[in-house]
């Protein structure tokens, strides 16, 4: 959306970036005495290993300021709270990474938990019941990828759309109703570990996923291409990438993650109802960010999203434990957003902030006029 | 879009350039004209099956509901058309209806314009908050409003805690703002449909809104032909943000009683209303106007539901179908126009 630190690349004068790695070549090739503050910082620094410095924080501040935050009862409930955002966080990552962006994600979890509950309450038997929210998802991502790809429409634009229109259409199917008579069968996947351990079901999942969504990403030709085209879409497409058929094929996974998501939602609180998890999209998109992915596409990496996940999930538990009002909590959230897109940056700005200083001696500006040249 | 296309007539033709210039214009008129032929049908269609429809309590109803998406819309359009986003706008005026109105309880008799510049000092920092953000700092508006949004909701939530803003404690003549009216109509409708068209004048022909035009075109482009563009990108969250704040206290007006979910998600629906009344979702191209009938029509629509006895259970799944269609109209008219010009423009060079 913002082009700015684009044409600022350009002109050579700061690697003004956007998060993880790949910095540190372009800081070895400057000379290093013009920028002894950014030659120390830069190579010191992967987004990944700042991410896991801040969850060792947490952890230590968790473990300070509560004595029930180390207790593996107090794990297991941060893990079954925050599985399905980490669960959609997934293909949002690959999804951002290949430069676009899927705000539907909460209104697909909602479609199919209205879904669900709607069919349940028919007594449809719940097998049945998976198969349609499996199809479900697919066309909701399916809807999403073909208005992006072949009608050719900006992804922000068409998932604000899809939004309103899934979250509507759970709407529709409920109405005010709340479907809650789930049989224990599965509602006990939503409270209890997996047999033997003390994870939860949903935890259980994202890990499982995120091992393979990391081997797509990351060691095969897809994967490459997915950074190909968040890069430079055009590139990719005269490097003989199906860009088009790749982007779907990214949003019809999130459908089809989302709805299981959903599912997961409403047997963990045993009620349907149409707004479930509303504004998570939100919250998903921040994780994301977080993790070092760069907004603009072609970087980040699924190593980034699990610290983000741990970070996002853990601060949020430690904060619960403090006694902090639980939801003003977005506040730690927004900051931690906010120093996201501000740290990787902070050498190129330090660096302009200094060329203002030099340039404001002779003559003197109003400070934003100046800073935009 | 069409903006980008208006600046490739080709001046070495008379005739191309005539040519190209009504053809454009003739797009550039469907962009709104599209938009208010389907609010002219939808409302005759409703007013055909349901009359009540087009009586004057539900005119003034539809009228008074869509004033403080107007606004909003107002104040993100300018931010839209330089391809920005200001995803904050739904918690500035939460935060902005809370604090303003709770002057009214803290010290009884304090004036009324008093509480509404408190709503518009309060948007006006958050606005100058994103826009330095964005101007000096240099990152995504999205990654940086969508943070704010959170903030902004959580220092809310922070002030407000369990307590609420009750209409016993606001005043009648606070009360009365968006209830009166002129002939029927809103007297607020009339003063924001005002303000939209100043703030659509200023866009369409100022130099100052030109120029948040030409950076929605091309950002590079734009700052190589010397436009401050930190300065106009500045400028339009500031006003986004002022306006947001305002937006929070007629808000607190209409609906009386605020607490700290006041106004959460409205950003999505200022954006739907933005983008239905053809803005460029990445700039360059749209007016104010043209968002405003967005936010009307989505209001009309919600209210049409009402009337025929359809559940207002549809209203979102129908205002995000709406803006699916709408943004796939616009796509397919550029590509055609797009088409169209490049014919021109070779038979003219042969």
């Amino acid at each position: 959306m913002e082009p700015d630190q684009n044409t600022r690349n350009a002109e050579g004068t700061a690697p003004g970036g956007t998060p993880p790695g790949s910095t540190g070549a372009q800081a070895a090739a400057s000379p290093r005495r013009a920028i002894g503050f950014r030659a120390a910082l830069q190579p010191a620094i992967r987004w990944e290993t700042g991410l896991a410095l801040v969850a060792v924080a947490i952890v230590v501040f968790g473990g300070l300021t509560s004595s029930q935050f180390l207790t593996s009862g107090n794990f297991f409930n941060l893990g079954v709270s925050s599985g399905e955002i980490a669960i959609m966080a997934l293909p949002m990552t690959l999804i951002v990474i290949s430069g676009e962006i899927d705000l539907s994600v909460a209104a697909t979890l909602g479609m199919s938990s209205a879904t669900l509950g709607f069919l349940w309450s028919k007594h449809w038997p719940m097998l049945a019941i998976f198969v349609i929210l499996a199809a479900l998802g697919v066309v909701a991502g399916l809807i999403n990828g073909l208005l992006v790809t072949r009608v050719g429409l900006p992804s922000l634009a068409v998932t604000i759309g899809t939004l309103g229109l899934y979250r509507g259409i759970a709407q529709i199917i409920l109405g005010a109703n709340t479907i809650s008579n789930f049989p224990a069968t599965y509602t006990t996947i939503g409270v209890n570990p997996v047999p033997h351990t003390n994870i939860p079901y949903s935890v259980a999942i994202f890990i499982v996923l995120a091992v393979i969504f990391g081997v797509v990403l990351h060691a095969t030709a897809t994967g490459r291409s997915i950074y190909a085209m968040g890069a430079s879409p055009e590139a990719a497409l005269f490097a003989g990438i199906r860009v088009k058929r790749i982007k779907t094929m990214l949003f019809v996974v999130s459908g089809l993650v989302c709805s299981m998501a959903g599912a997961l939602w409403t047997f963990r609180l045993s009620t349907a109802v149409w707004n479930n998890a509303i504004g998570l999209e939100l919250s998903v998109v921040a994780i994301v960010l977080l993790a070092g992915v760069s907004i603009f596409g072609g970087k980040g990496s699924i190593v980034g999203v699990v610290l983000a996940v741990i970070v996002f999930a853990g601060l949020q538990n430690a904060l619960l434990l403090t006694n902090f009002n639980q939801e003003a909590t977005g506040i730690v959230t927004g900051a931690l957003l906010l120093v996201s897109v501000f740290v990787p940056n902070a050498p190129a700005l330090l660096d302009r902030a200094r060329r203002l200083a030099i340039r404001r001696q002779p003559a003197s500006g109003s400070a934003i006029g100046a800073a935009n040249d | 879009m069409s903006a980008a296309l208006t600046e490739r007539r080709d001046p070495s033709s008379p005739s191309a350039r005539a040519s190209s210039r009504k053809l454009t214009e003739r797009v550039s008129r469907i962009r709104e004209s599209g938009i208010i032929a389907v609010l002219i049908v939808f409302v005759a269609v409703t007013a055909s099956i349901q009359p009540r429809f087009i009586d004057q309590a539900n005119i003034q109803f539809v009228l008074s509901n869509t004033t403080v998406y107007a606004l909003l819309a107002l104040g993100e359009t300018m931010v839209v058309v330089s391809r920005n986003v200001d995803l904050s706008v739904g918690s500035v005026l939460g935060l902005s209806a809370y604090v303003s109105t709770n002057l009214f309880g803290h010290s009884p008799g304090i004036p009324v314009p008093v509480v509404f510049l408190a709503g518009l000092g309060i948007g006006l920092s958050c606005g100058i908050a994103n826009g330095l953000m964005v101007a000096i700092g240099r990152v995504p508006s999205l990654v940086v409003t969508l943070a704010t949004l959170y903030i902004i909701r959580g220092i809310d939530i922070l002030i407000v805690g369990g307590n609420e803003v009750v209409a016993q404690t606001l005043p009648a003549s606070f009360i009365a703002i968006p209830r009166a009216n002129v002939l029927g109509v809103p007297y607020l409708a009339i003063v924001i449909a005002a303000v939209i068209g100043a703030g659509a004048y200023y866009l369409r022909s100022y130099r100052s809104g030109r120029e948040l035009y030409a950076i929605g075109s091309n950002p590079e482009a734009a700052r190589l032909a010397g436009i401050p563009v930190g300065k106009r990108v500045f400028t339009a969250f500031t006003v986004s943000g002022g306006i947001a704040g305002l937006a929070g206290v007629l808000w607190a007006a209409q609906y009386q009683t605020i607490d700290s979910t006041a106004g959460t998600g409205y950003e999505l629906t200022v954006i739907s209303a933005v983008v239905v009344g053809g803005v460029a979702i990445f700039g360059g191209s749209g007016s104010a106007v043209g968002a405003a009938i967005g936010a009307l029509l989505l209001a009309t629509i919600s209210s049409a539901l009402n009337v025929l006895g359809i559940s207002p259970f549809w209203d979102l799944a129908i205002a995000g179908f709406l803006l699916l269609v709408a943004i796939s109209l616009d796509r397919l008219i550029s590509v055609k126009l797009m088409a169209a010009l490049r014919q021109r423009s070779s038979g003219v060079g042969t």
